[in-house]
């Protein structure tokens, strides 16, 4: 039996088009992505951050080894909403395609090249024989070589958008339009500010606790891009504050209708 | 011998003694040539001779060595005029291409490591291309030597070809960091002049860039007769 007679088991598309238009290949990947744990992304005035909702994990799970965000190259992290394995496939690829940018162009990757890739590698396989699309959507944060903060969404259709502030997966309408109201530049000029707005938007749908959430940071400290995943200590502090701040707030709130 | 020649083991990758052959009689479009490119502190200088041998004949006194990839990248030439100027047509192709992408012009790191890939690629099939790759990018001034068997060299002057010895004497002899333009393009001009009056394989003419910020300027084409008459001037009778 010949290669390609075994290959042509292979030869049909998944993903066609209806009759009005639609993939509902990728737009039912699309719902397997409204149904992945959330995730935030925020581009600061010097800073980019991620913040994502840890499932609760089994008793006898150590939770280390489950790890929603992803560095991609020492300037570029990535959080996503969707499939895990799907995920770790496309990380693979962007983590290679970082380093290999490095070799034959002796530069980092931009995050625009980054984002452009792996909504690439995305479009591909909704016009591929056999293949399905990937069930999930990643936020990209990191630093361009000139310094410039950026943040990025991909979708499985491999569409991709730049965003000053973005959520994926579960209700992530009501958090990016909680965003929509309190982003504003001044606010996430500088990194507190920005950390603060990426985990009051979380906490609209994710019970506080620093347990169930993660938080990193993408900083570029002289040039040279650092990237931090918050200690629980420093996350249950943060959300501390904010509950304080949210009381303040619901206190002023009830006196002027009094 | 060519103590670091590497070692063919079949016939097929046996490296192609390239030229026309009848009997016993092979013309070789030889490697006869000058080129150099050097930095200095306003720019870089790129100065390349026009002729074109084929043994003992002059086939051109008219070429032009020096491919004009965009506005902002040259690529000399040296070695095979064919396997030069198609694949730095190639080149040219791959740099627009990846302007359009990434909305920002090619850096000479990247162009010149675009070119030695390919020819990697192309190792022991017999290409014959010994080019300088020279732009200006946002990191500066740019200069790399790639040839035809894979190696690329970053470098602040560099000559090619059979007449780069007595390039290299001149140059060698003159270089400063700290040049005016002028002095600079003079220097280019004088070590092509050298070249070509004591190489058989260099001659004809010179041809002279300057590359600033802003791209290249072609500055003039020199006849190296006359260049010999200016630097030997014959006393009046």
């Amino acid at each position: 039996i010949s290669q390609k007679y075994i290959m042509s088991r292979y030869d049909r598309a998944i993903t066609v088009f209806s009759p009005d238009g639609h993939l509902f290949q990728v737009e039912y990947a699309q719902e397997a992505v409204k149904k992945g744990s959330t995730a935030v992304g925020i581009r600061g005035g010097n800073c980019a951050v991620l913040a994502v909702e840890k499932k609760a994990a089994a008793k006898l799970q150590d939770d280390r080894t489950v790890r929603k965000m992803a560095l991609l190259d020492n300037h570029v992290a990535m959080a996503f909403a969707g499939l895990t394995a799907d995920a770790r496939i496309l990380i693979n690829r962007a983590r290679v395609e970082c380093k290999s940018h490095r070799l034959t162009v002796e530069d980092p990757v931009t995050l625009e090249y980054i984002a452009r890739f792996v909504a690439g590698i995305k479009q591909k396989y909704t016009q591929s024989t056999g293949r399905r699309p990937f069930g999930l959507s990643t936020l990209l944060v990191g630093f361009n070589v000139d310094g410039t903060p950026h943040l990025y969404c991909t979708d499985p259709s491999g569409a991709y958008n730049e965003w000053l502030a973005n959520a994926v997966g579960k209700n992530d309408k009501t958090v990016r339009e909680f965003l929509e109201k309190m982003y504003t530049p001044e606010s996430v000029a500088d990194e507190v500010g920005a950390i603060k707005l990426a985990l009051r938007a979380i906490l609209e749908v994710v019970q506080s606790g620093a347990k169930n959430v993660d938080l990193g940071v993408m900083r570029c400290r002289d040039g040279v891009p650092e990237w931090e995943i918050l200690p629980a200590e420093r996350l249950s502090a943060l959300m501390a504050e904010i509950e304080a701040e949210r009381e303040a707030e619901a206190e002023k709130k009830r006196a002027r209708k009094e | 011998m060519n103590l670091f020649a590497i070692n063919y083991q079949q016939s097929c990758l046996q490296p192609v003694k390239h030229g026309l052959q009848s009997g016993n009689l092979r013309i070789n479009f030889n490697h006869g040539t000058t080129c150099l490119a050097f930095k200095y502190s306003n720019g870089i200088v790129v100065s390349v001779d026009s002729r074109a041998s084929a043994g003992a004949y002059i086939a051109s006194g008219t070429v032009k060595k020096v491919i004009e990839i965009n506005p902002f990248l040259l690529g000399t030439m040296a070695g095979g005029a064919a396997d030069c100027q198609f694949w730095q047509r190639v080149l040219s192709q791959e740099c627009w291409l990846y302007e359009l992408r990434n909305k920002e012009r090619i850096s000479v790191a990247a162009a010149s490591k675009l070119l030695a890939n390919i020819l990697y690629n192309y190792k022991g099939y017999g290409l014959s291309i010994g080019t300088m790759i020279v732009g200006w990018d946002k990191k500066g001034p740019g200069l790399y030597y790639v040839d035809d068997d894979g190696t690329r060299h970053s470098g602040n002057l560099f000559a090619v070809g059979s007449g780069s010895t007595y390039a290299y004497g001149v140059l060698d002899t003159c270089y400063r960091w700290d040049m005016t333009d002028d002095e600079a393009l003079e220097l280019g001009r004088r070590a092509i002049y050298h070249a070509t009056y004591r190489d058989i394989g260099s001659g004809n003419s010179n041809n002279l860039y300057l590359v600033k910020p802003d791209g290249w300027k072609f500055i003039g084409n020199y006849d190296t007769a006359n260049l010999h008459y200016q630097y030997n001037p014959v006393a009046a009778e």
